[in-house]
């Protein structure tokens, strides 16, 4: 797997025109390189790295990938039922499976450029970044090379959920996932991105960006599976737009990465709309996870409700930064915010910044944010039934995880949720 | 507006202070007047003029220094800092007078600026000593003979670093370093005026210490330097209370106040604020706790067109506690931006917050909070509460609290919250015949009620008075 060639760091690497695709895409990608320099790299002083760890951003020596891959699956073995399944192994299309009703558009990023230029072109990175990474938005949109593109029409509701893998391989290689998902008018669906990698793919880097859409009166639920090995990192930048009476539910799940940071920003365009955003973090070793939130109400009778819990072990590490915005006008809005860190060891670190911004009047907000340790209490209640301490604890973090995942409402993606986790604890549990 | 239905005739006349007559100001008749402008110079003229040590000299011209180097942090807060013309400002302003002992000394317009605001005569009997500070200099000072024979201290920085060095400079500038924010910089390359406290060991003040006070001159700045010490086991409460007449141009008052409580002991301190609505309120204010001592911040802000303020607690030694209670109305051209920093640095420390905010009208409330527990320490606690009322559409209030919890042997929790006054409350008032803008005074009285308790009874009184008068015209 070993590149031959050693290249230079990709922040150092302008992007090549790619064959077989529109020319206003070589275009946008020249645009983002250019805005890549201009761009200065986050500092101290900004807000939106406030108590994040700047050394995390290690490119030396960080490449595209130059080979390609065999086709086949790699990966978590997924969901039984579902209606498709792609996977790309760094950035690079090697399995597909489609099972869709009339009216979806699901396909591999390149091809829907060419058989649907015009509705791709109007969604594709059309959101500004406002959560700090910019710069890494730019630096994806100069090298993004390929993703999925799901569309779904008018009144088509897509029953099982679409799974898209994206697996790095390889000696600090980089991949720049895209997931773009758009739903018109009373559309339905479900989507299932994993970022996973195989072991070796030491200083191996994801730069994610990932948009939704959802039109007047759908339901977009969105699931981020994030399971890198140890020595990998993501950036995963998500803008999620909700039109009238139209709901969105993104749910993230931190499993792996020596630090991943994911910035989330749900728009509230249309009146009646909802957002659902929700997280399950389980830090150990000296993980890190930097998550940054924004709810912006930008109608009235909106709601938005966020529930972030993170559960640390050992000397891990998270950052939450939650904002609610409500623009002037947007009255009757309901928004909540809560965010809920376990401490499981001495050697952890929470980090909280919930904020409020509320410019409305006839609102309800409010948001919280908890750390503390396991109640001795309910240890004791299952140390009385016979559970070891151990495993005590481990079902009592695994409980308090729950609660967000329960939030998905969707039997399947829980148990599939719940299988990572279960995996995980059974990980930390095996380790201690 | 509700006095008449709710009180009778004494009581109202008792509690009457019509703050309108805060509008108007005398000639000014200043000895030493440092000029517009900051410079070395400036400094060293203050220096002179002053009698400074040279140690102070030292540390006003480093802190100068550090003034000039730091940027504006307009990275996080509001732009309108940029407003500020630092080459406007005078920076040095005295009466030329000494601070007098008793009442018969004080200048006779001065006296009647304070008479006017309703401050000596009836409260002079009832509270322990006046330091009545009018410009940059305290024009009046009284300390009771009881302190006296307890030996308490309290005087004017300027006489605490003179008269009292021993005491004063071990902890001058160690609580709040010259370099922690631009404005602490500023204040320390040119303070003056402020109290000096000292409690001894093991007394107990029974009074409340006050200290009026107050801008009155034109373009000018007040930087008052305060540092109390509250020896092991000793107790006191401070009050700071202010208002100030309008003025046509920007005037800046960032005082720095330092406060130290030592093993067991209780130190309270209480600031009403309510500057005229064109002064830069941007104040540095931090406590040190060490074992088992008590450091309380009670804070309402009222007036001023933007207030920084994030009173802070380090608790540095086992069981040291923390607390600060805030109240902060803004109305349309105001922006309170206060808040607290908790800083847990031993064992077992608590600490609390409670803020509560009110935007009525165009104005602008924002809460930042920082709470901060290292590693290996053991049985932390921090709560930390925020509610927001919003009185109008074009109201605003922000939140934004941080939070570092390391280990697990520790809690916190953070609450906010944002809500109105419902329409059902006003419409049940109304209905017992409150007008509306009655009843809406009423139920934000009501909102602020349990944290206006925890002021001096006297305060409460003139708190809620000026709640009211805030909220006139707010609605309908």
């Amino acid at each position: 797997m070993e590149a031959v060639l050693e290249s230079g760091s990709v922040l150092e690497t302008a992007p090549a025109a790619l064959e077989g695709v529109p020319g206003w895409f070589n275009e946008l990608r020249q645009a983002g390189w250019k805005r890549f320099g201009e761009l200065p790299m986050p500092s101290r002083r900004d807000e939106s790295w406030r108590f994040a760890k700047l050394g995390q951003l290690e490119f030396d020596g960080v490449h595209l990938a130059a080979e390609q891959p065999p086709p086949g699956h790699r990966g978590a073995p997924g969901l039984q039922k579902r209606a498709a399944r792609f996977g790309f192994v760094n950035d690079t299309l090697t399995e597909e499976e489609s099972n869709l009703p009339d009216g979806v558009i699901c396909l591999p990023l390149k091809r829907a450029m060419a058989e649907h230029p015009e509705l791709v072109r109007a969604h594709f990175m059309q959101r500004e970044t406002k959560l700090g990474s910019a710069k890494f938005a730019a630096l994806h949109q100069a090298h993004v090379s390929n993703g999925m593109f799901i569309h779904v029409a008018a009144g088509v509701e897509v029953e099982d959920p679409i799974e898209v893998f994206h697996w790095l391989e390889g000696d600090h290689i980089v991949a720049f996932p895209h997931t773009l998902v758009v739903t018109e008018a009373n559309a339905r669906v479900s989507v299932v991105d994993y970022f996973q990698s195989d072991q070796k793919a030491r200083g191996a880097w994801a730069v994610a960006v990932n948009d939704l859409v959802a039109g007047p009166g759908s339901q977009l639920n969105y699931l981020v599976l994030q399971d890198l090995c140890d020595e990998a990192r993501m950036i995963q930048v998500n803008t999620t737009t909700v039109d009238r009476d139209a709901a969105a539910k993104a749910f993230i799940l931190n499993a792996g990465a020596a630090w991943a940071r994911q910035e989330s920003l749900s728009l509230l365009e249309g009146e009646g709309s909802r957002s659902d955003m929700l997280a399950v973090s389980i830090g150990r070793a000296r993980q890190e996870y930097d998550q940054r939130t924004f709810q912006h109400h930008a109608s009235p009778r909106t709601f938005s409700d966020l529930l972030y819990k993170n559960t640390l072990y050992d000397e891990s590490r998270t950052v939450f930064s939650g904002l609610i915005l409500v623009d002037e006008g947007a009255h009757y809005t309901d928004a909540y915010q809560t965010c809920r860190n376990l401490m499981m060891s001495d050697e952890a670190e929470a980090n909280s910044m919930p904020g409020l911004e509320i410019n409305a009047d006839q609102v309800k907000c409010s948001h919280g944010s908890t750390a503390s340790t396991i109640d001795e209490k309910e240890l004791f209640y299952l140390e009385a039934r016979g559970i070891p301490p151990q495993s005590a604890r481990q079902l009592v973090a695994q409980g308090f995880s729950v609660e967000a995942i329960a939030r998905l409402k969707n039997e399947a993606l829980e148990e599939l949720v719940l299988s990572f986790a279960a995996r995980e604890f059974g990980r930390i549990l095996g380790a201690s | 507006m509700s006095d008449a239905a709710t009180l009778d005739a004494g009581t109202r006349e008792a509690i009457d202070i019509d703050r309108s007559r805060g509008d108007f100001s005398y000639p000014e008749s200043h000895k030493f007047d440092a000029g517009h402008g900051l410079s070395a110079a400036t400094v060293d003229y203050i220096c002179d003029v002053k009698e400074d040590p040279e140690w102070i000299r030292e540390f006003r011209h480093k802190a100068l220094a550090t003034f000039e180097k730091k940027p504006m942090p307009t990275h996080w807060a509001s732009k309108d800092l940029e407003n500020i013309d630092f080459d406007r400002i005078r920076y040095y302003l005295s009466d030329g007078v000494r601070p007098t002992r008793s009442w018969d000394e004080v200048p006779d317009d001065v006296k009647e600026t304070f008479e006017r605001l309703g401050i000596p005569e009836q409260e002079r009997a009832y509270l322990a000593g006046v330091e009545a500070q009018y410009d940059s200099e305290a024009a009046y000072s009284n300390v009771k003979e009881e302190l006296e024979k307890d030996g308490v201290i309290f005087v004017n920085s300027t006489e605490g670093l003179h008269e009292h060095e021993e005491i004063f400079r071990p902890w001058f500038g160690k609580v709040i370093p010259t370099g922690d924010n631009k404005f602490s910089a500023l204040n320390s390359a040119v303070f003056s005026g402020g109290s000096f406290i000292y409690v001894p060991k093991g007394v107990k003040v029974r009074h409340p210490l006050q200290a009026y006070f107050r801008i009155n001159s034109e373009n000018f700045g007040q930087f008052e330097r305060t540092l109390i010490i509250c020896d092991e086991g000793s107790e006191m409460t401070y009050m700071e209370g202010c208002t100030a007449p309008k003025f046509e141009t920007t005037t800046l008052h960032s005082a720095v106040v330092e406060l130290v409580a030592m093993k067991d002991a209780k130190l309270q301190y209480i600031t009403v604020q309510n500057w005229s609505s064109n002064v830069f309120n941007l104040v540095t204010k931090r406590g040190i706790a060490h074992e088992n001592a008590e450091v309380k911040w009670i804070d309402c802000n009222i007036g001023s067109r933007l207030t920084m303020k994030y009173p802070g607690v380090i608790m540095k030694g086992r069981k040291a506690r923390g607390e600060v209670i805030s109240i902060a109305l803004a109305n349309s051209g105001q922006h309170q931006d206060t808040g607290a920093k908790m800083i847990h640095a031993a064992d077992e420390t608590t600490s609390n917050v409670v803020s509560k905010s009110i935007s009525v009208g165009e104005g602008r409330s924002t809460y930042r909070g920082q709470v901060h527990i290292p590693k290996h320490l053991k049985g932390c606690r921090n709560n930390t509460e925020c509610d927001a009322l919003l009185i109008n559409a074009d109201s605003r209030t922000d939140t934004y609290p941080a939070i570092t919890v390391r280990g697990n042997q520790h809690a916190t929790q953070h609450e906010a919250s944002v809500s109105q006054v419902s329409e059902e409350m006003l419409f049940y008032l109304q209905q017992r015949g409150l007008n509306e803008g009655e009843a809406m005074s009423l139920a934000v009285n009501g909102f602020v009620n349990d944290l206006v308790r925890e002021f001096p009874m006297e305060y409460s009184v003139e708190l809620k008075r000026l709640i009211e008068l805030e909220m006139e015209g707010s609605v309908g």
